[in-house]
């Protein structure tokens, strides 16, 4: 296929993903700021979640306060914020819009209505009360979107760059997320007993949807540790950096295997996959999580610019 | 009459009581078209939510709503550490109670408590006499009734040692109001509620038997999907990381209890289990019932199985032996009860007897076994027919009736089809009991009589609920010290700048 079409399937997803990404963010910070002083809601919320989204330095070019209404602003409809939903579903769009016939009906139409809902919203008009039906139209779009692709795209390289592009978003997000509230994790056997820091670590599994998942995989309370395995390390879980390695590496995989050539993204992302299969979460702590977390987020944008070089230019 | 009702906000005038500034505030600057579409999103989310009852002999409405108020209840800080001081001596009594009742029985030796009070109780099961369970607990997880009737007093009304149900609408109206209004969460200092399952979790594993591994397996032993409370039993297991199992997925072999699952046999070390005792094992008890697992009390009696709560917990929680409480609680703990009784008419007692024949207009009178608000009179709110009647079945059987004053229940603002207006509340916090001591989330369920002038708050007698804030005192707002993390990139974007693209194929 094209080089300019594979590039756009693949960006187009990675920004879906990336708007549903922002909308979990936004959401697991409200809950955090809705809690009193001494129950974690001590730091300020809304600081982490540009932090998360990688958007505060642009935040701060722009206003002044981290306060809720400013920072849902530009997180989500801000077009100053390239990373804003807003942003998202527009680059989404104009990039489906250039391969319109790349895609499916059931993905053109997904994307395309959620622009047009999209531009009903105007950004004075969304009260924070209004704010968590908005995130779940967010998500919504995203699960449909996601259920179009998996249903109706042929499986060929189109559909390979197209996960390829929502999993290598998925693990630069999951590691983010992470990597913000890594001074709350703490390593295997730490005393946790009565910590305040549990709505932390509830909020870090809340904003990848992981939180009943933790009990089913674990069933036992939250500890912090576990928290940090089940979104590095536990490939069950789907937003795990793991589970996205072992699909980026499967996806290139079938790539390769249909051009019948491997290529140095091939070999970063085993590379990085190996490196998961084989840590565990006490060797993690003990190099420093912060550091392991940097590694990867390093390692993921250097792949991210390999893929580019080598199949979408 | 009924004397006239405290009410939460406003006391008995028109001052707003300190803790209920805000709601008045908030109150006073949303408009009712406001608030009525509120009430109608936070239908809609219960709905999607799946949060139904089922309504036993109902066929039209086979999946209920339980109303749900919007406006929040509020309690001050002070008044909640009052509550969880009472209430955690309370359920510490309660516990120490039902070991002595099993076991020694002192308190019965004692003359604390009538013996046929116990021994002829429906509810006392002898299958537990001299059987020793994990840290002396039996009632892991009680549920208080709690009425108020002034600034200053609080009234258990009912004690709930069996399987109190309720807790997964306190966490799930939270939820929807956390998505209704996050403007009033992020300004007020409301305590959370949503870290109960976990505490639920670590209570239920520190009771494990001892020949439990060291990761001892949970599940939610529910009767099934046809249960009016089938919704809450889900709900927990999955907030729990448990299975929900019925009876027929359990059996028993060499006084074990095994899952079937589809690896094979898997042995369960605890059961919270809400079905109760008649049902739980046809060897023991019931026959007929296909709700539990034959054999299930070789196994509990063999020190291979923690029930929560325990078998036999009845004996504890019916209406005659809560009349008993003031003076078990001084028994067992040395203390004066912080929590007060509803001061209480025993029809056993020959001039109570007599006090409530004469005076059953003005007074409640209750089956000691009933709950949901079946059995039971509103005297001042009954015809002189209906007061008769019940007056003739409290002489025919005098030893299964107690008799309250009528009390006037405390209000709180409810939002009602003519707007916001005063209604009956109670409160029913939960209090868990492991191991390591017994605890409370800060809050509870309350519920609420829609109905004008209604004091019945049950959800199957019209009744509803609201979500219980307990609120800590404005802090002064301190400088936000900035977070030391590392500020992480930029997320990597696609180099083609979209404005233009967006443009250039438009």
């Amino acid at each position: 296929m094209l080089s300019r079409t594979a590039d756009s399937i693949y960006w187009l997803s990675r920004y879906i993903e990336r708007a549903e990404n922002t909308a979990r963010i936004i959401d697991a910070a409200s809950r955090l700021a809705a809690l009193p002083a001494g129950y974690g809601g001590s730091t300020n919320e809304w600081e982490s979640a540009l932090l998360s989204t990688g958007s505060l330095t642009a935040f701060e070019q722009q206003y002044d306060v981290a306060s809720a209404e400013n920072v849902v602003e530009f997180l989500v409809f801000s077009g100053a914020n390239p990373s804003s939903i807003k942003s998202c579903l527009e680059v989404a769009r104009a990039n489906a819009r250039a391969v319109r016939t790349a895609l499916t009906i059931e993905m053109w139409e997904t994307i395309n209505t959620a622009w047009l809902e999209l531009r009903s919203h105007s950004s004075r008009g969304l009260d924070l009360g209004r704010l968590s039906d908005f995130l779940r139209f967010v998500k919504q779009m995203s699960l449909t979107f996601d259920g179009s692709v998996y249903r109706t795209m042929l499986r060929n390289d189109a559909y390979y760059f197209s996960r390829i592009g929502v999993y290598i978003e998925r693990a630069d997000a999951t590691a983010r997320i992470i990597d913000v509230k890594y001074h709350v994790l703490l390593p295997p056997g730490a005393q946790v007993g009565g910590s305040l820091d549990y709505f932390q670590w509830s909020s870090i599994l809340r904003s990848v949807s992981a939180l009943t998942a933790y009990h089913w995989v674990y069933r036992q309370n939250l500890k912090p540790w576990l928290v940090a395995d089940l979104l590095i390390l536990n490939s069950e879980m789907p937003r795990s950096i793991a589970a996205c390695y072992e699909n980026i590496t499967r996806y290139l995989d079938l790539l390769a295997r249909d051009y019948g050539r491997q290529g140095p993204c091939q070999r970063l992302s085993r590379a990085t996959s190996s490196k998961l299969e084989s840590a565990n979460i006490t060797e993690v702590f003990q190099s420093g999580l912060h550091e392991f977390l940097a590694d990867l987020i390093d390692a993921n944008n250097r792949l991210g610019a390999t893929i580019t070089e080598q199949y979408l230019v | 009459m009924v004397a006239k009702a405290f009410d939460e906000m406003t006391a008995f005038g028109s001052d707003i009581r300190s803790g209920y500034e805000f709601v008045n505030a908030w109150l006073a600057a949303t408009p009712p078209e406001l608030l009525r579409q509120r009430q109608h999103e936070a239908e809609l989310l219960f709905r999607r939510i799946g949060i139904t009852f089922n309504v036993y002999g109902d066929a039209e409405g086979e999946e209920r709503l339980i109303p749900f108020d919007i406006i929040p209840r509020v309690l001050t800080r002070p008044e909640w550490d009052r509550l969880s001081k009472g209430l955690t001596q309370r359920v510490t009594a309660l516990n120490m109670f039902l070991k002595d009742v099993y076991s020694k029985a002192e308190c019965l030796k004692a003359g604390i408590i009538p013996e046929e009070l116990v021994y002829r109780n429906p509810y006392f099961r002898p299958e537990m006499q001299g059987l020793s369970l994990p840290h002396d607990i039996y009632v892991m997880i009680a549920g208080i009734d709690i009425v108020r009737v002034d600034a200053e007093t609080f009234y258990v009304l009912e004690d709930n040692a069996r399987t109190p149900s309720g807790v997964s609408y306190m966490l799930e109206n939270r939820e929807v109001m956390l998505r209704l209004f996050p403007d009033l969460f992020a300004k007020h200092r409301i305590a959370p509620v949503e870290n109960y399952a976990d505490e639920l979790l670590n209570t239920l594993k520190s009771v494990a038997p001892r020949s439990a591994s060291a990761d001892p397996t949970v599940a939610v032993l529910t009767p099934g999907p046809f249960n009016s409370a089938f919704y809450e039993h889900s709900f927990l297991a999955d907030k729990l990381g448990a299975e929900l199992v019925e009876g027929r997925d359990l059996y028993v072999r060499e006084n074990t209890l095994y899952m079937r699952t589809t690896e094979g046999p898997k042995r369960v070390d605890v059961v919270y289990r809400r079905v109760d005792d008649d049902f739980i094992d046809p060897l023991s008890f019931r026959p007929d019932s296909v709700l539990g697992v034959p054999g299930l009390m070789s196994a509990y009696r063999a020190g291979n199985l923690t029930l929560a709560n325990a078998v036999g917990t009845g004996v504890s929680d019916d209406k005659a032996v809560y009349s008993y409480m003031p003076e078990i609680i001084k028994f067992f703990t040395g203390e004066e009860a912080i929590l007060k009784n509803v001061p209480t008419y025993r029809c056993r007692e020959p001039d109570a007897l007599k006090y409530v024949l004469e005076n059953i207009e003005e007074l409640v009178v209750k089956e000691v076994d009933g709950s949901g608000g079946y059995g039971m009179l509103v005297g001042p709110k009954s015809d002189k027919a209906t007061c008769a009647a019940f007056r003739e079945k409290v002489r025919a059987h005098p030893e299964k009736f107690i008799a309250q004053p009528t009390l006037a229940l405390s209000t709180c603002p409810t939002f009602v089809e003519e707007g916001v207006a005063p209604r009956h509340v109670d409160l029913r916090p939960y209090v868990l009991s492991g191991a390591d001591g017994v605890r409370t989330v800060p809050g509870g369920l309350t519920r609420v009589a829609l109905k004008d002038g209604s004091l019945v708050v049950n959800s199957s007698q019209g009744g509803g609920t609201k979500d219980t804030w307990v609120v800590d005192p404005p802090v002064l707002p301190t400088s936000q010290a900035k977070i030391k993390t590392p500020v992480v990139s930029a997320a990597p974007a696609k180099e083609i700048d979209h404005t233009q693209q967006t443009q250039s194929q438009s």
